[in-house]
């Protein structure tokens, strides 16, 4: 099945964004497509370069880049969401890219199901 | 391809830029020519409140970027008429039309739209 997924909470601010993670990640165990995760509202800050959390902690900023890599999942962070919060191209971690509504939208309407995190 | 799509607001007026936000995706969805309802739920019956005075709050006016929808063909706007009269409110305090669904009747009417947008 293909999903579309998008995130609108900061990667700290509530267990939705651990929660989409680990969605994301069991879905892909079981050989599902993500066609494309949207950061959305404050789901922005998940494509801070400079973020930097303890060494003991997991880590959602590496955690979705290595998970963009190894599946080539397409992350998008919506560009008037980032830039209303500061976030500019050259902050935007490895594997994420900025992008318009317009690619949410494609998501919500190729894909199978689109869950809203946050 | 078409789909169906519901808009469920579930946040109050001036909720940080929330509902800027969130209107900027229900208009994009209508200039893709998809099928495009908004309901208004809980604390998000208050974006239609008549007279809202955000002057003095550093807030913009946000029950003024509703009046777009209709501009965009979307004219589909549902309001849960228990979460309007739980907050005192009525449809004559709104600043535009809106049809009322009931809190008993809400799954099938989301069951309708083949992707309901949780805002």
């Amino acid at each position: 099945m293909k999903f579309a997924i998008q995130i609108n909470t900061s990667p700290y601010h509530s267990s939705a964004s651990l929660t989409a993670f680990r969605f994301a990640s069991a879905i892909l165990a079981q050989h599902h497509e993500i066609f494309r995760v949207f950061f959305y509202h404050d789901g922005i800050y998940h494509a801070l370069k400079s973020a930097a959390p303890p060494d003991d902690e997991f880590s959602l900023f590496k955690g979705w880049s290595e998970l963009a890599h190894q599946h080539k999942i397409d992350l998008v962070v919506c560009i008037s969401a980032a830039q209303r919060r500061g976030l500019i191209d050259e902050n935007v971690a490895d594997g994420f890219r900025l992008g318009g509504l317009g690619q949410l939208l494609e998501a919500t309407i190729l894909a199978d199901r689109f869950l809203v995190f946050g | 391809m078409t789909k169906r799509f519901l808009f469920v607001l579930r946040k109050p007026s001036y909720h940080g830029v929330y509902v800027q936000e969130i209107l900027d995706v229900i208009l994009t969805t209508a200039a893709f020519e998809q099928e495009v309802s908004v309901l208004l739920l809980d604390d998000a019956v208050f974006h239609l409140k008549a007279n809202q005075n955000a002057q003095n709050s550093g807030c913009k006016n946000t029950s003024t970027l509703f009046e777009i929808l209709p501009t965009m063909d979307v004219n589909d706007i549902f309001v849960e008429m228990e979460s309007l009269l739980e907050r005192g409110l009525s449809v004559e305090m709104l600043t535009q039309p809106v049809q009322l669904q009931s809190r008993a009747t809400l799954a099938d009417f989301m069951a309708q739209f083949d992707v309901v947008f949780a805002g």
